[in-house]
């Protein structure tokens, strides 16, 4: 099959909890992938599953009502199951998103930001929000120069947040760095002038060093807080009507750059 | 029985938010602390682990190893007392859905299985014991669900369940006196009536037996208040006049009459059906959960929201949900303490819990909360109005359904508990001083990850047609869903099917409870392996209780035994008809004699701050409303954000563009003048909230949801006959069919000697199809220089205003409906939208043209000027009649210069006037009359004002530019 016509096979995580797979299979499916639902049950019990996938997505939610901490009781239950397969995923030219929930699930499962290119170790935290509750506003993201192998640099997206623990905690000072200066950092709160901010309301959570989203040693793992899944469609830009139905929205950027990647790079 | 115990805590130097949440809550209540609060997670697991595995459990899963540090006490070690703090945890029996998630992990770790509880700790620096604990009762936990200690360590988990009852219990009634039976009822807190005990009483003479307590417990339930709305279905002796089922005759008769082609199923099933698109319809249904948000407001509303979730997934063959309504009724959150009677929560208090329980029910669940409204007043305190909708969408082939006999009866998802038990017996009669204590067992704390399994099975189920018909166990539980199910056919049940969260429940609760996120569904016997197998993917717990018949009996047993054996047809049909009678007298109220306005820019301002007024977005930030991807318009709107959207836009299917506006109107002040103005507002304002937003008047559809006090006092049932008229009148004009609707009567709150009744409060919900979302607009300006015109007849109405309120008045000139000229302004500003001609819209209801303009400006960020003179009155005004009357069918419009000859033209029947202009050059509003400036006030002091009042922790404040 020519690389230019497959279809790029998308994982799309269900679990209980999970409530953002529809929009993000639709997402996807406008990008020119072929999502597929894949219940974590079903996974447990066929863990190899995950080897047929291009793309492995977690979308948002509440996976067993964020008990414990966020994505805590998700993560640990794949961490077992398919722990393995995702390093192998990522190792073998696979991508991987994880939205809001599915990003702090990430985290907690140590697949994000991964520094050593190891094992699984959880390095951060998505904690909560300074204001202690959940918050759903939207705000403007901007990429700084990162590893991600599809977000371009100065990358500047309008898309809502809705989380209630985004607040990105680094295990220590020197791993903050890190993130900063070795490109993990794949996205950060910005303010009207377009400059990283710790400061509400821009900063819903007061994560910080503002980082909204991260990606992996191999740039081929994306989290981020904000849903582009709810960015994907013309109308839902909350300016629409200011500022005239956008062509390309947002929120489909980061769809089509995963899809194009993963068309182009497929074997 | 002792366990492990694991507290996680905060990492010395990280952000504690829990922590200073608790701190600052702790202050509200009036416990002043020097220095922080620190906050913990605590972890109780059976002692079968090891202290090895209960160290990894800890550090892997319970302890965050970025964030969090933990410490363990063995099982049975009594720890040291530690001064300040304070430990919150669940009540035994109360749903604890971390310790179920905890147990999962337990399990998905390897490890054993055990019993698992949690809590919440706070330390305090050290205070007085009594003081600490009325403080953290007051804010950090509720007794009806929580236990609190002060100082020490809680020591294990709670014991097993006990042993169940199963006995067959009878009740004898034969020979009993009126005022025996009364206390058969009242002791049984079955909350029927002489007459209804008079009848089982004759029902079960004629049967030659003596009822069964099972058999008393369900005729309870389905004759109950909440169930059959006996007081509206009723017979009525208004003033010599009777009317016979007020419901039929007035707001069913709006529906027939107009006979309206896109109802597609209304007043049949659980929630009303309209077209949407031809493939799928929308249904929607609004309920209250007043009387458990009193008690437990967390607990209360939560369930609330999920009860109205399970009502549209009981819909036709099972809709699914796409937006939560949530609509409140408080008293001040800032009333004095000495204003709250014994019994009451603070309504500080229950405005958070509230807020917390729609936020984390409707969150999770993954719903998007798009619409809502508040209102407060002092009358509300010892029953909070909660409204809880749902909008679903339905495939068009999936809208009806009927039960064969022969089906199997099969309940899905939570198990069943002994909470909740006469919820809906308990929503029927008046709450009071000890109802706190004594109906604890009537509130639930929900778990909306069950829910939404459920959800997610039941539609699947759907789409392979694995049942015949499905509907939700809400009041009543099994008794109401099996009981209805099985209505014209027959049933036979087996309770101990039932699974159980805990022993020890006797037949009849099990029957009876109302434990949260179930449905029943009719199952062909073929298809029940499919179903079951489907349950089993998706991991959601189901059950067969029993099968349908066609004997036209309910047939209960548990086990071998037969417990109740009930007649159906007397079951539904033997309630006895009411007759009630109704009084109505005109209120002899007039308006104060004022001394003109002086100071009107503070006036404004005042206005703008009143709670009524005032942004909720404090409120509504906490509420997913993206969620499905499916809002085309917020509920916060303009350059900012913060501008107030006057209803929501939502496009449901994923890739269309055709979609629904939602609103709402409600005002319960204006019942205090007269509760026909108060109806007719309520309509009216709905209306225009769908039209301002872009809806079609000619295709909108509304609900109307009653909240009132006792109907058994002729004069509040009278005002109750009043205001149905008003509304339906106006309904039926607006050519706006009722597809839905619900009553909450006996909203009265014995203190004592006081009684405290609700103003009697109608809401109305307006959902309007739109063909095209990107056809809608908001309230916010877009341009830089646009006309302000004003729509609609400005009137001598200032009584039951916000600007009287803010001067300590009720008054009299309450607004009344023209429906005649209502209608045309509908009709009007909806054609001037559809041609383009108006690019922003607001409705003006509290605070009048004043408040509608202020929030226009701050919705846009841009000056704007108004001339008094301009605006079309009815006889002459005073200036602060013109600025702060709130007289109804009205609408402000922002028109582009080189509209405004199309927009005058399609507003040709119409009042209108051009009363001012904006400009983006200006940051003020002002405001001249009769030559000279009124006010004049910046932008900055405007969003100042507005969100002030209603920012709980500051966060509003940080973008008044």
């Amino acid at each position: 099959m020519s690389s230019t016509t497959r279809k790029p096979k998308a994982l799309i995580l269900r679990a209980p909890g999970i409530n953002c797979e529809r929009e993000t299979f639709h997402a996807f499916e406008l990008a020119g992938a072929a999502p597929e639902y894949v219940h974590v049950k079903r996974l447990r019990a066929q863990p190899q599953l995950v080897d047929g996938f291009d793309l492995f997505v977690a979308p948002g939610g509440f996976a067993y009502g964020d008990d414990i901490a966020s994505g805590r009781v998700l993560a640990n239950e794949l961490r077992a199951a398919v722990g393995e397969r995702l390093i192998a995923l990522v190792e073998r030219g696979g991508l991987v998103l994880g939205i809001c929930n599915g990003f702090q699930m990430l985290t907690r499962l140590g697949i994000l930001p991964r520094t050593n290119r190891g094992e699984l170790v959880q390095e951060v935290a998505l904690t909560h929000n300074l204001s202690d509750h959940y918050e759903c506003r939207w705000v403007t993201l901007k990429s700084p120069r990162n590893r991600c192998v599809f977000l371009d640099e100065g990358l500047t997206l309008r898309v809502p947040a809705a989380h209630g623990e985004g607040r990105l905690q680094a295990k220590d000072e020197q791993l903050a760095r890190i993130l900063d200066e070795e490109g993990y950092t794949a996205f950060v709160y910005v303010d009207e002038s377009g400059e990283r901010t710790e400061r509400y309301p821009a900063n819903p959570n007061g994560s910080p060093r503002a980082i909204a989203g991260l990606t992996d040693a191999t740039g081929r793992v994306l989290g981020l807080m904000p849903h582009p899944d709810r960015a994907y469609l013309p109308h839902h830009d909350p300016l629409w009507r200011e500022e005239g139905l956008a062509a390309k929205p947002d929120g489909m950027v980061i769809f089509d750059a995963m899809v194009r990647t993963a068309r182009a790079e497929a074997r | 029985m002792d366990a492990w115990r694991i507290e996680v805590r905060t990492k010395q130097g990280l952000p504690d938010p829990a922590g200073a949440a608790a701190k600052a809550a702790l202050a509200t209540a009036g416990l002043e602390l020097s220095g922080p609060v620190a906050s913990r997670r605590g972890y109780l697991l059976g002692a079968g682990l090891s202290a090895a595995e209960v160290e990894r459990f800890a550090r892997d899963v319970l302890a965050d190893p970025v964030t969090d540090r933990f410490a363990i006490e063995a099982p049975g070690r009594r720890v040291p007392a530690e001064p300040g703090r304070v430990t919150v945890r669940p009540k035994p029996g109360v749903t604890d859905q971390v310790a179920h998630s905890v147990r999962k992990a337990l399990r998905d770790s390897g490890l054993r299985d055990v019993e698992v509880g949690t809590y919440q700790v706070f330390v305090a620096p050290p205070s007085e014991d009594v003081a600490l604990r009325h403080a953290a009762e007051q804010c950090l936990a509720n007794e009806v669900v929580h236990d609190v200690l002060i100082g020490e360590w809680p020591l294990g988990l709670p014991g097993a369940g006990g042993t169940a009852d199963l006995s067959v219990h009878v009740v004898p009634l034969r020979g009993l006196d009126d005022a025996a039976l009364d206390a058969v009822s009242r002791d049984g807190g079955l909350a029927l009536d002489t007459r209804e005990m008079r009848t089982v009483q004759a029902h079960y003479l004629a049967l030659g037996r003596e009822p069964r307590l099972i058999e008393l417990e369900t005729i309870a339930q389905t004759w109950s208040e909440h169930c059959k709305h006996k007081t509206l279905t009723g017979r009525i002796d208004f003033d010599g006049e009777i009317i016979d089922n007020l419901l039929k005759s007035e707001i069913a008769r709006v529906t027939r009459t107009l006979d309206r082609e896109f109802c597609v199923s209304v007043f049949e099933d659980n929630a009303g059906v309209i077209d949407f698109d031809g493939e799928d319809c929308l249904c929607i249904k609004v309920e209250t959960h007043n009387h458990p948000s009193a008690i437990e407001p967390f607990g209360g509303a939560a369930t609330g929201v999920g009860g109205v979730i399970r009502d549209i997934l009981g819909t036709g063959l099972a809709a699914r949900p796409v937006a939560n309504t949530d609509v409140f009724c408080f008293a001040p959150i800032d009333l004095p303490e000495r204003e709250v009677p014994t019994g009451c929560l603070h309504p500080r208090r229950v405005f958070l819990g509230v807020v917390a329980g729609v936020r984390d029910y409707g969150n999770p669940m993954g719903i998007p909360t798009v619409h809502g409204a508040v209102h407060f007043d002092p009358d509300f305190v010892g029953n909070p109005l909660v409204y809880v909708g749902n909008i679903g969408i339905l495939p068009r082939d999936r809208v009806s359904k009927a039960v064969q006999p022969g089906d199997r009866i099969v309940a899905v998802g939570g198990r069943t508990g002994r909470d909740g038990i006469h919820g809906a017996t308990f929503s029927s009669l008046e709450l009071h001083t000890e109802s706190e204590t004594v109906s604890s067992g009537a509130v639930q704390i929900g778990d909306p990850i069950t829910e939404r399994k459920v959800m997610d099975l039941v539609l699947r189920a759907r789409d392979e047609g694995l049942f015949s018909s499905i509907t939700d166990c809400g009041a009543g539980g099994f008794s109401s869903a099996v009981g209805e199910m099985a209505k014209g056919l027959g049933a036979d049940v087996d309770l101990a099917n039932a699974p159980l969260k805990y022993q020890g429940l006797a037949p009849w609760e099990i029957w009876v409870s109302e434990a949260q996120e179930r449905m029943v569904m009719s199952v062909p016997p073929g298809r029940l392996e499919r179903l079951l197998a489907l349950c089993a993917e998706e991991d959601v717990e189901a059950c067969v209780l029993g099968t349908f018949c066609d004997s036209g009996k309910l047939v209960l047993r548990h086990g071998d035994v037969v417990h109740g054996e009930l007649d159906l047809e007397f079951l539904h049909e033997g309630l006895p008809v009411f007759l009630r009678k109704a009084t109505w007298k005109p209120r002899a109220l007039r308006d104060p004699t004022l001394a003109p306005e002086t100071d009107f820019a503070g006036a404004l301002l005042r206005v703008l701050a009143d709670p009524n007024v005032a942004s909720k977005e404090w409120i509504v930030r906490q509420y997913d409303h993206e969620v499905q991807a499916g809002s085309a318009g917020k509920p916060f709107v303009g350059r900012r954000a913060d501008g107030p959207g006057d209803g929501s836009v939502v496009a449901p299917k994923l890739g269309s563009s055709r979609g629904f506006v939602v609103s709402s109107g409600l005002n319960p002040r204006y019942s205090r003048i007269d509760p026909a103005a108060m109806a007719e507002c309520a309509i009216d304002e709905a209306m225009r909230n769908v039209v301002a937003c872009g809806g079609d008047p000619e295709f909108t559809a509304i609900l109307d949801n009653y909240c009132w006090a006792s109907c058994k006092r002729p004069e509040s049932l009278g005002e109750l006959v009043r205001a149905t008229r008003a509304l339906c009148e106006v309904a039926l004009h607006y050519k706006t069919p009722f597809v839905s609707g619900k009553d909450s009567l006996n909203n009265e709150f014995k203190a004592g000697e006081r009684t405290i009744a609700i103003p009697g409060c109608i809401l109305v919900t307006a959902l309007s199809v739109v063909p095209d979302v990107s056809r809608t607009i908001t309230s916010a300006p877009r341009h830089d220089d646009a006309y302000l015109y004003l729509v609609g007849v400005t009137k001598r109405e200032l009584g039951g205003s916000v600007y009287w309120k803010t001067r300590g008045e009720l008054g009299a000139s309450v607004p009344r409906v023209d429906k005649v000229q209502g209608k045309q302004v509908l009709d009007g500003v909806h054609r001037a939208i559809k041609a383009r001609a108006i690019s922003a819209c607001h409705d003006l209801s509290e605070g009048g043209l004043g408040a509608a303009a202020a929030e226009m400006v701050i919705g846009g960020r841009v000056g704007l000027s108004i001339d008094l003179d301009l605006v079309r009155v009815e006889g002459s005004l005073r200036p602060e009649e013109a600025l702060f009357c709130e007289s109804q069918s009205r609408f402000l419009c922002e028109v582009p210069r080189e509209r405004a000859a199309d927009f005058e033209q399609n507003l040709y029947q119409t009042p209108f006037a051009r009363i001012g202009a904006f400009d983006r050059g200006a940051r003020d509003l002002s405001v001249r009359h009769g030559g000279r400036e009124l006010l004049r006030v910046p932008i900055a002091e405007l969003l100042r004002a507005w969100k002030g009042t209603l920012d709980l922790d500051g966060s509003l404040q940080g973008d008044l530019t």
